[in-house]
């Protein structure tokens, strides 16, 4: 490991003079709009970047993932790259993306324009470091991956290649420093509540649709939630109504559930499906409870070797590693058992804002950090010992 | 009419698809040993012009090695629009010292013109600093056809391509100032230029041998201008026009358009008074040249509008013979059919 450590430098220095090259894929690649389910135009451009530096099966899958595969010289092992293509952003909103010395702005650019363009771009550092792998090196923009996509494309891939993957990296466009090896239990599901069309506006406490929204909102924070397995609820979203003086019949909250315990999600969903049934008998309306995504708890120990080395990677670049648990891509890997790491790039602000901004300068750090990462896969550094 | 107007357009427009490899059109630029010089003219353009660099230079000079240069031609921008350049690897140049002992003129065209000295390339392309959606396309788009046709020299970019449009035939070409006054003027002075879809563009390529030799108005005028006088020199044959989709930028507003419109008029009248076009009993043409798009081929659509007049109605002997006590009968000027009789001066 020692001998890719002492490399970070030269791989800063000469993939420095390729930035350039990142940030026109940057740009070009964040005003592709990508809203989930409908990334067809974005991945179309990614595999034309891809298919220009001899990648060989350069094509999607039956569900929509860009992939090319650069070929290693012994070809025994394969390493997943991924990014997400898919960004929250509607095609209606402007797409368009500010460049100023040490920024780029725009939506998206953070999450994840640029590790989408680091993706199409790692072919080009790789050339400009002379870096032979042995491993297959198979790069993968991911679709159908944030909000109701539940990681999709990434699940799809995993369930049905024919490529057995040793190892994977997620690669975030923000923030350089954050590493995640493991992933805690997740439900996002929303609570939508309906005042049907005969609805008698007479009865006891008829106040609409948001006012039995938020009588299920106090319900859900009445719930006493436990400090050990660490748990908690957050509400991400609400919607209704459409003016000052009309009494709503629709509203919608979107939630997730967090926690270690697999177990604990399962009891609060059971929970929250009850205080719905309730509200519902109690207002004489429909609320209803969707399910949306769902992960399990697991990932690697502390002391795994991919993860021991990540950190070690960071902290030789002068970063300090700011370990925390990933709902993302990354719960796919776990769920495979195939050892992963989720890493950022630089740093940013304003995320999945439409003035989302990124910082120039770090970037060179995180694509050293990346490069370093698939050297030390490659190698054989991150492997487990065999018992 | 000399050429018939829908073949030229059909052998003369392109669309910047058909030049998209690159690697292909660099091996024919080489070949050829051409150089290409790309300038932007700026003026205050701090939020745009970081992005346009850095796509042309990853893309056209590291990618793939197109442009031999990328300069940026200011007017003295009060924003940070020369440094951002700059730091992204443009030459920038200030407008004011290239050949200062010419004087300093506020305007585009005094720096398009300047890049002439300035910049090395056997083929210049403009591009403007005010674009959006950058891409690539715009420089392909334009410099693809030269490369490949020797006997084109003068491209201009047009914008096509809406968003949304349902079955059959739409209307498309240029701007307001294009479809009210430069387009008209064509269609009376030289209708074989309305086959250029959308003359106000400010993106072209342009051979050095004939930016050499045209003069260049430092205003709005300066792309009307130089369609007249390339046509005047060499015919419509050589012009090309590259379709480059859609072009974002910032809209102009109604006033503003009506200082443009003056200045591209005192450029056309006075092209008029050089070339002797105006004279007693000049014939104007009677047939306005449109565009339309028809399953994905412009077309010009022909509308004759004859603009007749009528004599004053006491020149007319009914009237007269009506109101024997209305103003005495003119004498009638001699001149040709279809145009007024105007009172005699007193």
């Amino acid at each position: 490991m020692k001998e890719i450590l002492e490399l970070l430098p030269l791989i800063q220095e000469k993939t420095r003079v390729a930035n350039e090259i990142l940030l026109s894929n940057l740009i070009m690649i964040s005003e592709i709009p990508a809203p989930t389910f409908q990334e067809e135009k974005r991945t179309e451009f990614l595999l034309w970047r891809l298919s220009e530096h001899n990648l060989i099966n350069c094509s999607t899958d039956e569900i929509g993932n860009a992939l090319a595969i650069l070929p290693g010289t012994e070809g025994t092992r394969n390493i997943l790259i991924t990014a997400h293509v898919d960004t929250p952003f509607p095609e209606s909103v402007d797409h368009t993306i500010n460049v100023l010395p040490g920024t780029v702005t725009g939506p998206g650019v953070g999450d994840n324009g640029l590790g989408v363009a680091a993706l199409a771009t790692l072919p080009v550092y790789l050339e400009h470091l002379g870096f032979q792998l042995s491993s297959n090196l198979i790069l993968m923009g991911s679709v159908k991956s944030l909000g109701k996509g539940n990681i999709a494309g990434m699940r799809f891939f995993l369930d049905h290649t024919n490529y057995p993957i040793h190892a994977g990296i997620c690669i975030e466009g923000v923030r350089l420093g954050r590493l995640s090896y493991s992933s805690i239990g997740m439900l996002r599901g929303e609570i939508a509540n309906r005042v049907p069309e005969e609805y008698d506006w007479s009865r006891f406490g008829a106040g609409g649709a948001i006012v039995n929204i938020n009588e299920v909102i106090n319900r859900i924070l009445e719930i006493p939630i436990p400090r050990r397995p660490r748990t908690s609820i957050i509400f991400g979203s609400i919607e209704g109504g459409s003016s000052f003086n009309v009494i709503p019949t629709t509203a919608t909250l979107r939630l997730e559930i967090r926690s270690e315990s697999d177990e604990m999600v399962e009891r609060l969903k059971e929970e929250i499906q009850n205080i719905a049934a309730e509200v519902s008998s109690q207002t004489g309306t429909e609320v209803e409870f969707r399910e949306y995504a769902r992960r399990r708890p697991g990932g690697l120990r502390f002391s795994h070797p991919l993860a021991e080395n990540a950190r070690t990677i960071l902290e030789s670049l002068g970063t300090i590693p700011r370990i925390s648990p990933s709902t993302s891509e990354l719960s796919a890997f776990i769920d495979h058992k195939i050892p992963a790491v989720t890493i950022g790039l630089t740093h940013g602000e304003n995320l999945n804002e439409v003035n989302e901004t990124i910082e120039i300068e770090p970037i060179t750090q995180g694509i050293a950090q990346l490069i370093a990462l698939i050297l030390a896969i490659d190698r054989g550094y991150c492997d487990e010992a065999q018992p | 009419m000399k050429l018939n107007l829908n073949a030229w357009i059909r052998e003369h427009t392109f669309h910047h698809s058909q030049f998209a490899d690159l690697a292909a059109l660099v091996q024919e630029k080489e070949r050829q040993g051409l150089s290409i010089s790309l300038c932007i003219p700026t003026l205050n353009e701090e939020k745009t012009i970081g992005k346009e660099v850095v796509i042309f230079k990853s893309e056209l000079m590291h990618r793939y090695p197109l442009l031999d240069e990328i300069a940026v031609i200011d007017s003295g921008s009060t924003d940070k629009t020369r440094e951002i350049a700059a730091s992204f690897g443009a030459d920038v140049y200030l407008s004011s010292e290239i050949l200062p002992h010419l004087g300093e003129r506020k305007g585009k065209g005094e720096n398009l013109w300047k890049a002439i000295y300035q910049l090395k390339g056997d083929i210049i392309v403009y591009i403007d600093a005010d674009i959006k959606n950058i891409h690539p396309r715009f420089v392909y788009g334009l410099v693809g056809p030269l490369i490949y046709n020797p006997s084109l020299k003068y491209i201009k970019a047009f914008y096509d391509r809406p968003l949304a449009f349902s079955q059959g035939i739409r209307p498309t070409g240029g701007g307001r100032v294009t479809e009210i006054l430069v387009r008209p003027l064509f269609s009376l002075f030289f209708p074989e230029l309305t086959a250029i879809i959308q003359p106000l563009s400010g993106e072209y390529a342009v051979r050095r041998e004939v930016l050499e030799q045209i003069p260049f108005p430092i205003g709005y005028g300066v792309e009307t201008a130089h369609l007249i006088d390339v046509y005047r020199i060499y015919g419509l044959e050589v012009f090309g026009q590259t379709d480059l989709d859609q072009r974002v930028h910032r809209n102009q507003e109604t006033r503003a358009l009506g200082k443009m419109a003056f200045g591209i008029l005192q450029t056309f009248l006075r092209r008029m008074e050089a070339y002797e076009l105006l004279t007693p009993n000049t014939e104007f043409s009677t047939i306005l040249r449109q565009f339309q798009v028809k399953e994905d081929q412009f077309e010009l659509v022909e509308y004759r509008i004859q603009e007749e007049e009528r004599p004053p109605m006491n020149t007319i002997d009914e009237y007269i013979e009506k109101r024997p006590t209305s103003s005495p009968r003119k004498k009638r000027r001699s001149k040709k059919a279809g145009s007024p009789s105007l009172p005699e001066d007193t």
